[in-house]
């Protein structure tokens, strides 16, 4: 018998259980019964086996946080306009999401992306050494009970969840759903209505399942890399990554074919993400430029509607937003970005990261971006962005004082500071590309196929319905009512020249 | 002069002619509301409409001009100037004073000069270009990976093409319904268009 498969139904198939790739029982193996005290120690014993495992990390983004030319990454010289920059890591507050042990000083922490349980081990051995060191016979017996934690919790291992890799990335620029908009702590057990591929009554997929990992480089884009250089579907190439949508859909996915024909200019995302931030609200706007102000000596703590903060004192002014309709540019797959180094205008918008693309090129397509805006600090005599220390001494946080966290951050980085700061508007763009909705949520063809509608802007592309042909629509409309009169006027003219004549 | 009925249009034609006014009425509706004049079907259903209706009519089109060249009736559409300017006198000035309509139609010649040319550029120019221009539309994205054949770098020329024919064949039906309502009594020129026969006037000897 022959079964025909749809395009969808080569997508179907991935719904494999990931249990399927585990072939050992960590908790029987005597390695792990060890009396562990930092997370070096466990790191080792893990290494002792894959014994690759560290070389393979250390040789990723995830580990360096910077590029082969040192000069783009969160750990090198860009920015953003969340919190800015991380100051070459010095910023403490933003190296804990870094997947070492306390940044990257005391090496690679496995547990960060591969523990299935939501237990904090590096919390547990700092409790293990304050209890175990004391003689008295309770603490005794509690730094007995944390370690029996900690050794039934170690061997609880294997691929990432989406919970693994969501405490970063779901959290990133300070708490959840600030940053990216798709990405938020609703996807950690998300329905199928906001993410009918990860929802757990859809495929349940984790996110490893489409950011294909080969010798730990988890497949994705970073600054100005693109996720995959071309298009490929696993029918053309079953080695291809699945990051793309076409890896498992193919370019034809739609039954009708009028809607297979959108997909050399519109980007899958466009229309089958309609909205961000569907479960819980995402920053919109961060305005560097407010903070500071305290009340009675006091910092103040004002929350807005969507229950999240307004004002803080040591942040400043945010604004937040949920069911967002994104903005759409050209995108062939790679972003822009500024760092420190670069010369800005500050009398216009400053964009910090950028979409790049264009209606010639064939391999951009018209895409959703996020567009985090906001306030952040420059120089005034160098007009470049500056990136303020935070968290650690002589930080803004601590100090409250932007010249002290401006000198100390630009030091730190070894970039010039001309002692005159003020505030500039800047953007930064994030591709909204998760939270993908079930078919019959997808955008309508009226919401783009109009003059005023999700793709008002876009250039380059003639766009049925949203598209006029100035004269030809005026003179037209103009002749046929003339046509209509003339024909009116003369039926007319019969009718008065036929009374007549009877 | 007498009057007499001949047998003008033949089951085929009358078929023919129905179906394609029907179609062409339905892809301007939709044409328009596809180009975002109103809407009326809700934009999916009237690209499904517009579609349906525009292959349809391109199988119709083809079995009009094989009956044509099978029949010979491709002859009730050579152009002539013989009584051109009377007709078009008539219909500017005659008509009004109640004169009777300089053409005698007849089995051999259906149509008045003016219709001839006119029928003849919207057969032979008009709908094919707006044919043509639809079949383009519709499967531009396929010709470039077939090669060679881009004629376009965008659908832009093409839709601008598809949109001023869509205005002329607009225009054409308003002044074509007009002229049915100029026959003997309003509706007679569509009664023998649905029925075959029509009343003429033979010219005394």
């Amino acid at each position: 018998m022959i079964i025909i498969l749809s395009p969808n139904a080569w997508a179907v198939q991935g719904k494999k259980e990931e249990d399927l790739l585990i072939t050992a029982d960590h908790s029987k193996f005597k390695e792990l019964k060890g009396d562990f005290r930092d997370g070096k120690d466990l790191t080792n014993k893990c290494l002792k086996c894959h014994n690759l495992a560290a070389i393979q990390v250390k040789k990723t983004f995830h580990w360096t946080w910077r590029d082969k030319s040192g000069l783009k990454g969160k750990g090198a010289y860009s920015l953003n306009n969340f919190c800015i920059s991380t100051n070459f890591m010095h910023d403490e507050e933003c190296t804990s999401c870094h997947i070492g042990w306390k940044g990257k000083m005391h090496g690679i922490n496995c547990l960060k992306c591969h523990l299935q349980t939501k237990e904090d081990i590096a919390s547990d051995m700092k409790d293990y050494i304050f209890f175990s060191g004391s003689k008295d016979k309770d603490s005794q017996e509690m730094a007995q009970d944390i370690k029996n934690t900690i050794l039934d919790n170690i061997v609880k291992v294997g691929p990432p969840t989406r919970r693994n890799c969501g405490q970063c990335h779901f959290k990133g620029g300070g708490g959840d759903g600030v940053k990216h908009g798709d990405l938020d702590t609703s996807l950690i057990n998300p329905k199928r209505d906001l993410d009918v591929h990860m929802g757990v009554d859809g495929g349940n997929f984790s996110c490893v399942r489409c950011h294909t990992t080969i010798k730990h480089k988890i497949a994705g884009r970073y600054y100005s890399h693109p996720a995959v250089k071309e298009r490929k579907s696993l029918v053309q190439d079953d080695m291809a990554s699945k990051i793309t949508c076409v890896a498992c859909h193919t370019n034809t996915p739609h039954k009708e074919s009028i809607l297979n024909d959108h997909t050399n200019k519109v980007a899958c995302q466009a229309c089958h993400i309609p909205e961000f931030a569907r479960k819980k609200p995402t920053e919109m706007w961060w305005d560097w430029s407010t903070a500071g102000r305290t009340k009675n000596g006091k910092q103040i703590r004002k929350m807005g509607p969507l229950g999240k903060p307004i004002y803080t004192t040591i942040r400043g002014s945010k604004k937040w937003a949920k069911n967002v309709v994104p903005e759409y540019y050209w995108y062939n797959g790679t972003m822009g970005s500024l760092t420190v180094k670069d010369k800005i205008d500050p009398s216009h918008e400053v964009a910090i990261r950028w979409p790049i693309g264009s209606p010639k090129d064939k391999n951009s397509r018209i895409y959703p971006f996020k567009i985090h805006r906001g306030k952040q600090p420059y120089d005034k005599k160098y007009h470049t962005l500056l990136p303020p220390l935070l968290s650690v001494e002589d930080g803004f946080w601590l100090t409250l004082d932007w010249q002290k966290a401006l000198k100390h951050g630009c030091e730190i980085m070894g970039i010039p500071y001309s002692g005159e700061y003020g505030f500039v508007r800047t953007s930064f763009a994030f591709p909204i590309t998760h939270m993908v909705a079930p078919k019959e949520m997808a955008v309508r063809c009226i919401e783009c196929h109009t003059q005023n509608g999700r793709l008002k802007h876009i250039k380059g592309v003639y766009i049925p319905g949203r598209d006029r042909f100035g004269i030809l629509d005026n003179l037209a409309w103009t002749i046929i009512l003339l046509t209509l009169i003339g024909v009116l006027m003369h039926g007319l003219g019969r009718i008065i020249f036929n009374k007549r004549r009877s | 002069m007498s009057e007499k009925k001949i047998y003008l249009f033949t089951r085929f034609e009358r078929l023919w002619h129905w179906t394609q006014a029907v179609l062409i009425i339905l892809l301007l509706i939709t044409g328009f509301e596809i180009h975002g004049t109103y809407s009326l079907f809700g934009y999916k259903r009237a690209v499904t409409i517009h579609n349906f209706c525009g292959i349809t009519w391109i199988i119709l089109f083809f079995l009009f001009v094989f009956w044509l060249f099978v029949t010979g009736e491709w002859k009730q559409y050579i152009p002539t100037s013989k009584k051109m300017g009377e007709v078009i006198l008539f219909y500017s000035y005659g008509i009004f004073k109640g004169r009777s309509h300089p053409f005698h139609k007849s089995r051999e010649h259906k149509h008045n000069p003016l219709q001839r040319i006119v029928y003849l550029i919207l057969a032979s120019f008009f709908l094919p270009i707006q044919i043509l221009s639809g079949i383009y539309y519709y499967t531009y994205h396929m010709w470039p990976k077939m090669g060679g054949f881009a004629i376009f770098s965008s659908i832009n020329p093409v839709a601008f093409i598809h949109t001023l024919f869509a205005f002329i064949i607009l225009q054409f039906l308003i002044i074509h319904i007009y002229m049915t309502t100029t026959g003997e009594t309003l509706f007679s020129h569509i009664k023998s268009m649905f029925t075959g026969w029509e009343k003429v006037e033979e010219p005394s000897n």
